[in-house]
Order: structure tokens, then sequence, then C-alpha cells
């Protein structure tokens, strides 16, 4: 069957900070290129959550006068906090022995999402083609083996694949080249690293979840600008993770945990951990008496320049967290993401004007303040494979003493899927039940995201094996999927005792994180009909 | 035969509706809006009729804000012919639509005018019907099957008891029930004509129409919370229960 095809000079997919920067600074430098974006959410900003502490760096280059642009930044960081938690009690970190990359006095609290709504018509003004609702299903290669495009999901397919009546075909959009900028673990993007081997001689990516939601709080227990992080409880020592809290307009708090997914013990479940947190009272006597308003999930990179990937391809390049360009120690990626995509532009620019080789992207990546930062960062991480206390002293050092200069690069061992422990060996652990009033259960929260996938359509989480979830994964690993899927997707039901594995793919809240942490790499996530997944607002 | 197809930009059927915390309606800032849904029906048999040869024009209509224009560009990527974009910030009543609408009917003359049954926001389900009285039209509401005939339309209708059908001469004012059919995807490329397009600009203050609220909203609160169930060990406890404690039986 062919398909409609439209061209253009450069397809981007992908509507978050990369992706816009990108189109933006591609029609900044040449307004005549034609430029095509694609997201796969209902509208730009919708699969977007994120913290977040902004720092303007990549945004004071795109858009000197952003202030006067009315973007949407205004809240300024005018206190932080580092609280180390134990169960009950809590110790505060200075801030002055906090290292560089954590003190955050000259950042903003935003909602990404609306930065990204903001980012999307300043795109549009510019004259970016940008269709909401549009997924990229499929990369389209040229007989050489470079990339000639991407391909648009068909619409209107039933669960068995047949077409329905208003199936409306998928179309081909052809550019010179195709930028994909799909966020952490996209799904074409997987597809060009193995392919193209771009992980090639690099350490596993590394990955964490992140959650986040967004509270109403009373005006006693708002401080707006306030940022505090916490390390510790409820965590064990051996798992990498911790909280944010950001005291942002309108009373809201920005509430969130983060959990490496190298994670151990099969029995952790992410979603309780952080539900538990909210109990601590160094964090509960903020919440009492608020309201929770927004719920959501998402994986993000951990790996920093050690696993970053070769970012291009024949016809095609990797920007943002597609490729990995969070700073982890800086709790940061949109302004990293951002300032790649720009150095995309200015790559893609130099390759249309002058015909030189895409590697031009990454000689400029390499040469940018991108790169610096992510240097300087690029052992913190890997130190706290020793454990928090190890990983406290390390990065002390690294990052007080030495900031980020020492000799030497720690490396990531393992990729998350393998870290897995098997569950008889592991310590079950008791979750408190949700009081529904600081804590909540999966279905309440799933609820909050306005999550939704058109009936009838293909179940968009594919099981490479559909016996394996029963026959091996429970048996050995307690099916973790129940646990780390922040949404419930994945349940095991019980009929006349035979135990059977349930794929609720309505409630995917697009956060991948079954992707990387099934430890037999079983389950692929694909993109679903258009539009489907969260609706999320100021996350 | 001209159809004009009236749609309303409504929040998004999957957004969990916030109220706002002075009580004085809900949050829309930063929430995902949509084409009220059954518009959507009303867009798609409209284009379904125009596909069967039985009208020559489409033309779709909003009021609303200057973001309105979402919907009719959806309409237009859909089939619509022409849009019209009739400008009102703020709050604006039933009645005020109704009578923008039929300022737009002795102009562009159409023989049909369709929309949703109802918006899913206020859910007052009265623009079609005004319109009707308005204009002195004959009406069809709750439309699940449109059949056009030489100058009448037969119109199967969702009613209580189940479906009534009823004959109407056109000119008509028909409202369109979800069941009515199933809306097309607008394709990749039908958008992007449609964002080529000019829709037609008016302000609601050059038809001489006073839009200004004439309901005044007290207070908009939350539905109370539901109570959590019980489990009753067997049917007698249950009796026992929607006798004593219900008091329903």
């Amino acid at each position: 069957m062919s398909r409609e095809v439209m061209e253009y000079d450069v397809v981007i997919v992908g509507g978050g900070p990369s992706g816009l920067s990108t189109a933006i600074k591609l029609k900044q430098l040449n307004p005549d290129i034609n430029v095509c974006l694609l997201e796969k959410a209902s509208e730009i900003g919708a699969h977007i959550l994120s913290g977040n502490v902004f720092e303007t760096r990549a945004l004071d280059e795109l858009f000197p006068n952003w202030k006067e642009l009315k973007a949407p930044i205004e809240t300024k960081v005018s206190k932080e906090k580092f609280l180390f938690l134990g169960k009950e009690k809590s110790i505060s970190w200075p801030t002055w022995l906090l290292p560089k990359v954590q003190q955050n006095h000259k950042n903003y609290i935003i909602s990404l999402a609306n930065l990204c709504r903001w980012l999307g018509e300043q795109a549009e003004n510019l004259g970016v083609e940008i269709f909401p609702g549009f997924p990229a299903s499929e990369i389209l290669y040229n007989e050489d083996g470079s990339i000639k495009g991407v391909a648009t999901q068909d619409m209107g397919v039933d669960k068995d694949g047949n077409k329905k009546d208003s199936f409306e075909p998928g179309i081909e959009l052809l550019a010179k080249v195709t930028v994909f900028a799909e966020g952490c673990r996209g799904h074409l993007g997987k597809e060009l690293i193995n392919k193209f081997e771009l992980s090639k001689g690099k350490d596993p990516q590394q990955y964490g979840i992140g959650f986040k939601e967004i509270w109403e709080v009373n005006e006693n227990n708002h401080e707006e600008g306030m940022v505090m992080h916490t390390a510790g409880w409820p965590l064990d020592k051996n798992t990498y993770g911790g909280s944010f809290v950001y005291h942002a307009q309108n009373k809201q708090i920005y509430l969130g945990y983060v959990i490496g997914l190298d994670y151990q013990n099969p029995h952790l479940s992410p979603f309780d951990e952080f539900q538990r947190f909210k109990t601590h009272p160094a964090i509960k006597k903020t919440l009492e008496g608020g309201k929770r308003i927004s719920y959501g999930a998402r994986a993000l990179i951990e790996g920093g320049l050690q696993s970053l990937p070769k970012m291009y391809m024949p016809g095609a390049l990797l920007v943002g967290c597609d490729a990995g360009t969070l700073n982890m120690p800086k709790i940061k990626g949109s302004h990293t993401a951002m300032k790649s995509g720009m150095i995309a532009a200015e790559a893609i620019i130099d390759h249309i004007k002058e015909n030189k080789d895409l590697s031009v992207y990454e000689e400029k990546f390499n040469k940018s303040w991108v790169y610096k930062e992510l240097h300087e960062a690029r052992n913190v991480k890997p130190s706290f494979s020793w454990g928090l206390i190890l990983g406290i002293i390390f990065t002390g050092i690294d990052q007080i003493l030495f900031r980020g200069k020492l000799p030497f690069t720690l490396r990531h061992k393992h990729a998350d899927h393998e870290t897995l422990k098997i569950a008889n060996k592991m310590p079950k652990i008791e979750y408190p039940k949700p009081d529904n009033i600081i804590t909540f259960d999966k279905t309440s929260s799933v609820y909050l995201t306005g999550t939704n996938h058109t009936d009838n359509q293909p179940v968009h989480l594919k099981l490479k094996d559909p016996e394996l979830p029963i026959k091996y994964t429970l048996t050995k690993y307690d099916e973790p999927a129940q646990r780390y899927c922040p949404a419930g997707v994945y349940e095991v039901q019980y009929e006349n005792d035979l135990p059977k594995f349930v794929i609720n793919s309505q409630n995917c809240i697009h956060c991948k994180t079954c992707d990387i942490k099934e430890p037999s790499q079983n389950i692929t996530w694909v993109t679903p009909e258009g539009g489907g997944g969260p609706k999320y607002g100021n996350m | 035969m001209k159809i004009l197809v009236a749609v309303k930009r409504v929040i998004d059927y999957n957004v969990q509706v916030r109220v706002k915390e002075d009580n004085t309606g809900v949050v829309t800032d930063n929430v995902k809006m949509s084409t009220n849904p059954p518009d959507d029906n009303a867009v798609e048999e409209a284009v379904k009729i125009k596909e069967s040869g039985k009208a020559k024009e489409i033309v779709a209509i909003t009021v609303g804000e200057e973001k309105a224009q979402e919907t009719v560009r959806k309409a237009l990527a859909v089939g619509a012919d022409r849009g019209i974009h009739v400008k009102v910030d703020g709050v604006i009543e039933p009645l005020a639509v109704s009578k923008i609408l039929q300022k737009i009917v002795d102009k562009e003359k159409p023989d049909l005018v369709f929309m949703g049954k109802q918006a899913i926001d206020d859910d007052c389900n009265q623009t079609g019907q005004m319109l009707a009285a308005l204009l002195n039209w004959p009406q069809a509401t709750f439309a699940s099957k449109i059949e056009v005939k030489d100058k009448t339309l037969e119109v199967t209708r969702e009613v209580d008891e189940g479906l009534e059908t009823i004959e109407v001469n056109v000119p008509a004012i028909i409202t369109c029930d979800l069941r009515l059919n199933e809306p097309r995807y607008a394709s990749l490329p039908n958008i992007m004509k449609a964002k080529k397009k000019t829709i037609e600009q008016i302000n609601a203050s050059d038809l001489g129409i006073d839009t200004k609220p004439r309901i005044d909203q007290i207070k908009v609160e939350e539905p109370p919370k539901r109570k959590a169930g019980i489990k009753v060990a067997n049917v007698e406890e249950l009796v026992q229960k929607l006798k004593n404690e219900a008091k329903v039986i």
C-alpha cells in the first residue's frame, strides 16, 4: 500500500525542549528552511513531566528577550534546603557545603510543560509546522541504509490489526535530516542506537523513574521560591534516589521522587516508595490540609557522558535525552536538552548549506558548555553504586575539592535490566495502605493524569514472548512489572488458581519504565494511536 | 443544500476538571481543550451528506474567544469548506449564541443547521432549541440517524423510551447524538491545508448582539465525595441493611 508523501528540509520527532529548540534555532538561522515537528501527545506539553528547577542558560542564548516574550518563567529560587531523612528524623545539610552543581540560587521553579507550550508558540510564529497527535512510528531508510525520514502511525486500526471504517493511513515525511527528540528511551531512538551501534564502546545507559505530584497547600505551609531536596529514607542505602519539593506559584508545591532503575530488589515498588516518602514528618507537615491536583511519572536518563551514544548517523541526529544529555548531579536536563537541539540546528544548517558531514554536530557538541558540564558531572552517579554513604563522600571530594576534574572516569557496569536479584533471596517490602489524604493508590493517581487511549486499538506494549511473564519472570522475580509500572498497567491475575498476565495498556502514561527494567527485555513500548496517553496540564 | 455546523471549544473530555479555589468556576489555564464531542458528530454527518452528493457546501462556525478558532480549523480539516469565527471574550450563554447563529443564518441562508445535542462543559442542551425558536424552523434533537430526502429529513431521535423517528421539513435545526456516527480522523495533509484556509472573523458586537450573561453564577463546587462501599457477608445482612440503614425496602 502506498502512503502519501510529504517532503521537508528537516523533520523533528518530538515536541519537548530539545525538539522545539532545534526547530526554533533552525528557523532563526534560516527562515526559509522547511521544518516539520511531530508530537505524539494531543497537544504540545501534554506528555511533558519534569521537576522543574530551570537553568536559563540555553534559553538566554535562544531568546535573549524571553522575559519580554512572556516566557512562563517567574518564580526565582529564593531558598534552598537539603535534608537527609531518617525514618522519623531529618538532618539538614548546610547549603554552603553543597557542591556547586547543586546550588540553585540563579534558577527558576517552572512547569516544563508550560515552557514547552510557549516554545511551541514561538516555533509556530517562526513558521515551524507542528503536528500534535501524530506519532512517528516507523523509520524510513534509503537503499544505502541512511535515514530518509519517518512515517506517522496509521489511525483507525482495531485490536486485531484490521482496518476500521475510520482507517486513515499514516503518511511518509521525508527530510534531508531527521532529528529524533523523543526524550528518554524514545522507541525510534532505541531502534537507531541498536541499528547503527551508536552505543558501541560506551557504558550501558542508566535510567531512573521520576514521579511528580502537584499539591495545592495551605498558605502557612508555602514559601514561594523554596527548593528542597532529600536523600535517605524510605530507600535503603543501596538504592539510588531522592526527592524534590519545589514551592511554585499559586500556593502550589511540585513534589517528586526519583529512583534509579538499577535497584536490585524485585519487591521494591517505586510508586509506593514515593507515597511512603510523603508520610515522613518533615514532608507531611507541608502537605497537611492541602490537596493533590496532579500526578505523573516518566523515566529519565542518568548515565551521563559515559553512556552518551554517538549522536549522529547518516541522515539523522539524536538530541536531548533521546541520546541522554541530562546532568544527573545537577538534577537538570532541560537546559542541556535545549542546547543540544540548538547545536544540532547549527550542524544541520552547515550540512545543508556547505554539505558538511553530520559529524560536525558532535564536534560542536564536544566544544560546547554542555559537554564541559557533563564531563565535570560524570563521576557522581557511578560512585553511588558503592552505596549512599560512600557515594556522598566521594561526591564531596569529586565535586567540592576537585570540581569534577579528577583524572579518571568511573564506569557504569550494568544495564538496569540486569540488576534485579532473585525474588526469594530478597526481602519482601510491606507498604502501608494509602490513607487517601496524603498517600494514594495507583488507580486514583492515574485518574488524575487524564490518560486515555482509543478503545479497540492494538496493544502498544509488545511482548516478544507472551509466555515469559508467567513461565519465567513471575517465578524468578515475582513479575516486577506489577510494581515498577507507575500506572498499574501490568497485573498478574489468578483464574482458578492459574496466574494470567494482564496488560491494561489503556492506562499507560508513556513513562517507558517497562521497556527499560524488564529483566529479559521482553516488553517493547511502541507508539499507540496519536493523541493517546496522559493529558498533563502544568507538569 | 448548504449546511451550517456549529462547534464549541470545551475542556477535553479526558481532563479531570478542577474547581477554582475561590469557587468562581473551573480551572482552564493550560488545560487541554478540544471540540465538544457531539459537535464532532455534527461535522462528520454534514461531511457524509456532502460526500453523498446531497449537500454542496459546509460552513463551520464557532462563537468564543480567539483560540476557539481551533475547532473551526479542525472542522475544515475533516471536510468543511469555509469557517466563521464570531469573537466573544468571557462567558457566553446559549441564548446569546443562538441569537448570533440566527444572524449568521440570515446572512448565510443555509438549509440545515447542525450542532451537538449539548456541550459537555455546561451541559445546557439549549442552543439548538433556542435557535429553532428564534428562526421559527422545525427542529430534530438528539439525532442518532439522519436520512436526507427531497425536501425533508427523516431523523431518528434518542429518547428516554427508545428511538423515535420523525420527519422534518427543510430548513431545519438538527442536534446530534454521539451515536449518530464515528467521526473521522483529520489526516496530516488535510490539517496542513486547513491551516492555510482563512476563517472569517466577526465581532459579536458588530452583529448587534448583547452577549452579557443573564445568569448570575453564585458558586461552583465539586460534587461530594462518594463514601467507600462495604462488603456484606450474606443476603440476610444485605436485606437487613437495605431495610434498616438505607431504608429503601
